[in-house]
């Protein structure tokens, strides 16, 4: 005899492992005092010069680290070591985004000591998409927007917009070039995601980067102090 | 495109789920997918389809309720949905909104079971007198 189905509740996020691992990331990064920023964008906004360029005016100033997520090569990892800065690849293969537990793997692999480390900065996969799902345990995630890609990338992509906490436009030193509406842009950015902090910098001329770097201490300040008021 | 290995942790669950209840078969699962999940319902739909060939969840059913997106307005101080998630504002008073309330759900909230009734080789009235079990 058949019986007839019936309906069970089970209640279960289903990405609910990836929250557990990001959360105890989240803990480990609180306990070593370091602050973790993560970067997403498409393929090509400039991530990878971004932060090279990031981790070598941090290096003279405090104790940085990198991973670098990429689907293949370690291409990434060699330019952003010129910055002198300890750097480990992930390469994911065909995986189009990082996971919280490829960052617990990596960092037990790379054998840094977190609590020497002031800032963490974690390079996702070039992707607009897949990354806003997964939680990496970040204090702050940047969504990268280049002024090649046209100001209506965040109308777009409003998922990604609404998995970050900051938008960075790079490469403005293209913006007349390519005829970039800066104000498009921000509006854009603004209908997908009211209130959302938006930075514009050139990797290239320097442009912006003092105002950014100035920015990331002030959070770093601001979580530190929330994290002793915790405790 | 990421759905795959969503599709494949729900066939995972599925198959949690089947195991704790001696392996009972299970017909259709039902999702809950918020619209700022990150996850394309088409995309979840076919990828579905792959994860459960040569599974015991093959010919099963995956049932997605779709979740609109809300926010709160401070404005109008309630949860309201928003025109649409280019433009996350309130239809009321279009106050700018970045407060999402619903909508980024990615659960599975039920499964179709197939339960075998307890003592199911007596009779009708002597199985409404019986105590149920979960086995």
């Amino acid at each position: 005899m058949t019986a007839e189905p019936r309906l069970v509740e089970v209640r279960k996020n289903v990405l609910k492992q990836n929250d557990v691992n990001a959360r105890a990331l989240r803990g480990q990064f609180r306990a070593a005092g370091v602050f973790v920023v993560s970067l997403v964008s498409s393929p090509g906004s400039g991530k990878t010069a971004f932060l090279e360029k990031t981790l070598t005016l941090l290096h003279q100033r405090a104790s940085v680290a990198a991973l670098v997520g990429d689907l293949a090569t370690e291409n990434d990892a060699v330019r952003l070591a010129r910055s002198q800065a300890p750097v480990k690849q992930i390469t994911t293969g065909t995986i189009c985004h990082l996971e919280a537990a490829m960052i617990q793997n990596a960092l037990a692999a790379a054998d840094w000591h977190l609590p020497t480390l002031d800032f963490l900065f974690i390079e996702n996969v070039g992707n607009l998409v897949c990354p806003s799902s997964y939680d990496l345990g970040e204090n702050l995630r940047l969504v990268l927007l280049s002024v090649t890609e046209g100001e209506d990338k965040p109308l777009k992509y409003p998922t990604i917009f609404n998995s970050a906490d900051v938008a960075v436009i790079t490469k403005i030193d293209l913006a007349e070039a390519v005829d970039f509406d800066s104000v498009a842009a921000h509006r854009n950015i603004q209908a997908v995601r009211p209130g959302m902090p938006v930075l514009e910098l050139s990797a290239k001329t320097g442009a912006g980067l003092p105002a950014f770097l100035e920015f990331l201490e002030s959070h770093r300040t601001q979580a530190h102090s929330a994290a002793s008021a915790n405790a | 495109m990421h759905e795959l290995s969503i599709a494949m942790s729900i066939v995972e669950m599925a198959e949690e789920e089947s195991a704790r209840r001696d392996h009972a078969k299970i017909h259709a699962i039902h999702l809950r997918l918020g619209l700022l999940s990150g996850v394309v319902k088409e995309a979840l739909l076919s990828s579905y389809e792959m994860a459960c060939a040569s599974t015991p969840l093959e010919g099963s059913q995956l049932i997605i309720e779709e979740v609109p997106v809300e926010v709160f307005c401070p404005a109008c101080r309630a949860r309201v949905p928003v025109p649409s998630i280019q433009w996350m504002a309130c239809p009321q008073c279009d106050t700018p909104t970045p407060e999402i309330v619903q909508g980024k759900e990615l659960e599975v909230i039920a499964m179709e079971i197939e339960t075998p009734e307890p003592n199911a080789q007596h009779s009708d009235t002597s199985r409404s007198s019986a105590p149920e079990t979960n086995q």
